[in-house]
Order: structure tokens, then C-alpha cells, then sequence
């Protein structure tokens, strides 16, 4: 399957799934991803997987959980309302160290919001996808051919670091065609599960997969434990791609949809003679601070491109570790912002109009 | 003289000390499920799956591996364990706040699925682990925390009779209702444990054992006491028996 073929990204991020290895979808419809849940249940009978259409969200994530628990690859997918319901059982697969893959098709919210693109959901992957103390990993694509790449990174290193893993995409990316290359058989490597839940066989020790510990100072050093890992994901991890940066004074800041205008932006802003460039974040968790380490020297000001009220302003901040301004643009509720909108906060930082 | 072992802990069960309070009847339920693991011989492909509740630390009980569920949820755990190793003989072990309230849902879909699963819901009508507040199935006028005047139903509503609903399911292969208060029921509780693990061997469908059991602590009684009150009280409300015995699916075939 090496030739191009043209696939919404909803199908791609379900093909790419299976082409990881994940035999187990458990779904709930929701708009905008329900051609993700729709591909699952054609394919996967035909390569002998399971797709289980749930009764909830919730009912769907803790699917996942048992699922993943005996140590298969699995997979559920949703939109942000629907996010909301999974994120019990995502607390409780991060506090069990089970890895599984999220995927969260934004659209727009609070509440039942709408059903146009978003990232609205930025805290909510990066900062709180539930209760306690905890991260899950946060892949944002910017292309259909990425959603398919970190499909497939998204599910190797959730195994590698024993974590829950999330595809933070928009349900602009969701709907939209592109061509794309579907690798075949994408799982790098299998990593041995001797943590799960399969029955001992009489050969082992029963395990346990569990997050209740009544005595503090166990919960407290099995959180630290974990943090430990997560500083290994935040050193190895980080990912970004940039785009006419070098010689750039005004960084745009832009993950997912907010990228692909941003990019366009930085054109026509370079055409206005503006030196801007486009820094795009992969990783939204681990956030790429490191690709900020020369750009918060040498740039002048950052702006922040985004399809939310600026929720990933902070993150940028904190990166740049305030010693440039850091400005935001960008729509809300479903409304995606123009690349003249962008050039338009280009022209107001950069001055020079 | 040479010594003969004629009563021993089954080999299900590991060797850490229950939790629970005296007279509670959970300490019987999870020996008849470990009788029966043994006798099956199944332990090695069992996977449990804990409840939020008085029996959220039975993961530590069962010598099969374990998963702890959030509250209610156990039925979804244990469908997605199923599902990826249908060859693994898959439990769930609920109270009936986590499976009669916040777990309806759950319980309901799971056994209208016919999830090739066992589930031994212990319901003594009470919250047990958080103080004894009203369940789903505390009783007409019963006195708990949160029902300090009795349970009035024109305010709190009716008790749900989980065995009878489930039992109008097609994907139920077996929904049985027993009780430990007596020898008689506890023998019979064994052998509808049985059962309702034999028919996941068998893949005949979503089985349910309902256990009357006691909760003497929060109940405010001794367990003498306890054990009364659930035959004169529980079991009228509460009829022993057996509700549905099949393979699922099999009401369609007759129509």
C-alpha cells in the first residue's frame, strides 16, 4: 500500500491504527469522528479485530482500559464532549500505567459547544485530561499523512513508556482529503507486556493493575516514580517542525489546523518583507520548549495562532521564559481564523506598516 | 499419629488477611468464588476485575490477575478484557452501589450484549466503604445515613430488583438470586457461582449471581442480628431463585 491514495483524516487515523496493530476499537458516535468509528467497524472484521460500539463514552474508554489492560493494542475515539466522559478512565489508565491511544477530533465548546473545528481541548490534553496528578502523551498532526505518522509513533511510545497516548486533532483535519502514503505494518516494536492482566498461567505471580493506594507515602513515591518517566518523555520526546525561522524576528506559534494557515501566513507576510516564521509544535505534551531555546534569544516577539481563546499562550510563555513578548490571534467556536487575520497581528507586532 | 488436612483455604485465594468487618459476609462470597476457581481448575486464565466499593481490595484476595475498575465500570473492564482474550475466564465482583447505581448502565448493556462474562453482585442494600448511606437497593423505610427517616420512596424512589430486570434480557444466560445467611443458601450460592462461571466456559452468555449478604456495621446490628434481619426483611423484598437459565438468545429461537 506504498502508492498515494486520497483519505479523509478521520479514515487515515483508523487505517493507520490498525496498520500499528491495534485489533480492538471500542467507540461511541460523536460528530466530527464518526467516519473514524465508521472505517473501524467495516475493517475490522476483516482482520479478525474487534469493533465494539459502546453504550457511553464512559462504557467506551473503560473497554479500552480492560482491553489494554491485558496488553493488546487499543484504541477509542471521540470528540471534545465525549472527551470529557473518557477522561475517568483515562485518569485511571494513567494512575494503572496503561498505555492506550486517545484520539480526540476537537469541535468547538464548552458544553455541547458545536460541531465545527477547534482546539478548545488544548488544557484539557495538556493539563488536566483527569483527576490527579498525571500526563498522557499529546500528539497534534497538522496534515492527514502525520495524523497516519503519529498514529503509529502515538502507540509505540505509549508502549515504550507504559502511558496513555493521545492524537489531538480538529475536526478541520478530521473531515478534510489529502493524499497520503499508508505505511504498512507501522509498529516499530513490540515491547514485552509483563504487566498484564492475562491470566499467570500458573508460571508467575498474579498481577495487579490498580491505582488505589490508601497510604500516602506509596501513592505519593509511585506519583514521583512517574514523574521520573515523565521527565525521560519531556528530555526525549519533544517534537516541532519549523519553517523559515532562521533569520526570523517574529515567531508564529501554531499547532494542527492553526499551522496550515499560520504557514500560509508567514508567506505572505515574507512577501511583505516581514521576517516571520512558523514554529509548529508536534509534541503538545511534552511541549517542544526546547525548539525555543535560540528563538527566545534572538526573536523579538512570539504569537500564538490558535482555534481557542489563546490556551496555549502560557505554554509559550513559560518557553520563552517571558524574555519576549508573546501575543495571541485567533478564532473561536468553531470559526477558523484567515491567514490574513494572522498577517494582519504579523503587521501590528512587526510595526512596520 | 499422622495429621489429615480436612478443611483448608482454597488455592485461589493468597494468603493476605481480609479487611473486612465482623460478621460481614463478603469473607464467604469471595471463598465460594475461590472454590469454584479451583474447582475448575481456571485460575491461571482468570482475570477478576475489582469494584469501587467494601470490595475494592479484593485484587489483593484473588491469586488469578487483577484489575481495579472505577466505580460501576467493572462490566465495561471486564468486555474489554473478554474481548481481546476471549480464551481468559473473565469476573466481575460488584456491590450494589457500583452496580445497581452508578454502574446501571454499564450492567445493563454488558448483559444485553451477552457478554461471555460472570458477574457476583453482593447487595446488602447498603453503602458499606463510605459509611452506610441509601443503595439503589435499600429497602421501603430502611434507615441509613442519607435515609435518616427511613427510606421514603415518594422522595428516594423504589429499590431496583436487578436479577428480575436483567432477566428480561436476551443476552443473559443465567441471572440467579441466593443469599449466605444459612448453610442451605450458602451451598446453593456456590453452586449458582458455578454455574455462572461454567457458562462462560461454555459461551453461553452474560451470567449474574446475586448474593443477599449482611453489612452487621452499618446495619447498627450484631451479625446474629444481621443475618435475621436479611430473612425477614431482604429476602420477601428480594425473592431467592432463579430468574433466567439458558443461553442467551435462546427466547429468540422459540418465538
Amino acid at each position: 500500500m506504498n502508492n498515494k491514495v486520497l483519505m479523509k483524516g478521520n479514515e487515515a487515523l483508523a487505517e493507520a491504527a490498525i496498520q500499528a496493530g491495534c485489533r480492538y476499537f471500542f467507540g461511541y458516535p460523536i460528530t466530527p469522528q464518526t467516519e473514524l468509528a465508521a472505517y473501524m467497524a467495516k475493517k475490522m472484521p476483516k482482520v479478525n479485530g474487534v469493533y465494539l460500539q459502546a453504550e457511553s463514552e464512559i462504557a467506551a474508554a473503560n473497554m479500552v482500559l480492560g482491553a489494554a489492560g491485558t496488553g493488546v493494542r487499543a484504541m477509542t475515539s471521540s470528540s471534545s464532549p465525549g472527551i470529557s466522559l473518557k477522561s475517568e478512565a483515562i485518569s485511571y489508565m494513567a494512575g494503572c500505567d496503561i498505555p492506550a491511544l486517545i484520539v480526540n477530533v476537537q469541535r468547538g465548546g464548552p458544553g455541547l459547544g458545536g460541531i465545527q473545528p477547534s482546539q478548545a481541548d488544548y488544557w484539557q490534553a495538556t493539563k488536566a485530561t483527569g483527576h490527579g496528578d498525571f500526563q498522557i502523551l499529546v500528539f497534534a498532526p497538522a496534515t492527514v499523512q502525520e495524523m497516519i505518522d503519529l498514529v503509529g509513533l502515538a502507540f509505540d511510545k505509549g508502549d515504550e513508556y507504559r502511558i496513555p497516548a493521545m492524537i489531538l486533532a480538529d475536526g478541520m483535519l478530521g473531515q478534510m482529503m489529502e493524499p497520503v502514503t499508508i505505511p504498512e505494518h507501522t509498529t516499530q516494536h513490540l515491547v514485552e507486556k509483563s504487566w498484564a492482566c492475562c491470566g499467570h498461567q500458573n508460571k508467575r505471580k498474579h498481577n495487579v493493575l490498580n491505582s488505589l493506594f490508601l497510604t500516602p507515602s506509596e501513592l505519593e513515591k509511585l506519583i514521583i516514580e512517574r514523574y521520573k518517566r515523565y521527565d525521560i518523555i519531556k528530555e526525549k520526546e519533544q517534537r516541532w517542525e519549523e519553517y523559515r525561522l532562521d533569520d526570523a524576528d517574529i515567531v508564529l506559534v501554531a499547532y494542527g489546523a492553526s499551522a496550515r494557515v499560520s504557514h500560509t501566513a508567514v508567506d505572505i507576510a515574507r512577501e511583505k518583507g516581514y521576517k516571520v516564521g512558523l514554529l509548529r509544535p508536534v509534541t503538545l505534551w511534552p511541549y517542544p520548549t526546547k525548539a525555543f531555546t535560540t528563538l527566545k534569544e534572538t526573536a523579538r516577539a512570539f504569537i500564538s495562532v490558535e482555534m481557542s481563546m489563546g490556551q496555549m499562550v502560557d505554554d509559550v510563555r513559560l518557553a520563552v521564559e517571558c524574555k519576549k513578548p508573546v501575543h495571541f490571534v485567533g478564532r473561536t467556536g468553531g470559526k477558523i481564523p484567515t491567514p490574513m487575520e494572522v498577517v494582519d497581528k504579523i503587521v501590528e507586532v512587526g510595526g512596520m506598516d | 499419629m499422622e495429621e489429615k488436612i480436612v478443611f483448608s483455604k482454597p488455592k485461589a485465594l493468597t494468603d493476605i488477611p481480609f479487611h473486612y468487618c465482623s460478621g460481614c459476609t463478603h469473607g464467604i462470597i469471595h471463598r465460594l468464588v475461590a472454590e469454584v476457581i479451583d474447582e475448575l481448575g481456571c485460575e491461571g486464565r482468570t482475570v477478576g476485575v475489582s469494584p469501587v466499593g467494601c470490595a475494592v481490595m479484593n485484587y489483593d484476595y484473588f491469586g488469578c490477575d487483577m484489575i481495579e475498575a472505577a466505580h460501576g465500570r467493572a462490566p465495561a473492564v471486564a468486555t474489554g478484557i473478554k474481548r481481546a482474550k476471549p480464551e481468559n475466564v473473565v469476573f466481575t465482583y460488584q456491590g450494589d452501589g457500583d452496580l445497581a447505581a452508578i454502574g446501571t448502565a454499564e450492567t445493563v448493556h454488558a448483559a444485553t450484549r451477552g457478554e461471555n462474562i460472570t458477574i457476583i453482585f453482593v447487595n446488602n442494600t447498603i453503602y458499606g466503604m463510605t459509611g452506610g448511606q441509601m443503595a439503589p437497593t435499600s429497602l421501603p423505610n430502611q434507615v441509613t445515613q442519607t435515609t435518616p427517616y427511613g427510606r421514603d420512596v415518594n422522595i428516594a424512589g423504589y429499590p431496583v430488583r436487578i436479577c428480575e430486570m436483567l432477566s428480561t434480557l436476551d443476552g443473559v444466560a443465567l441471572a440467579q438470586r441466593t443469599a449466605v445467611d444459612c448453610v442451605k443458601h450458602v451451598n446453593e450460592t456456590k453452586k449458582a457461582i458455578k454455574k455462572a462461571f461454567q457458562n462462560q466456559i461454555d459461551k453461553k452468555g452474560f451470567s449474574i449471581v446475586e448474593v443477599l449478604s449482611t453489612c452487621p456495621t452499618n446495619w447498627g446490628m450484631n451479625p446474629i442480628q444481621a443475618v435475621e434481619w436479611l430473612q425477614k426483611n431482604m429476602i420477601p423484598y428480594y425473592p431467592l431463585g432463579v430468574y433466567k437459565d439458558g443461553v442467551k438468545g435462546d427466547r429468540l429461537k422459540n418465538e
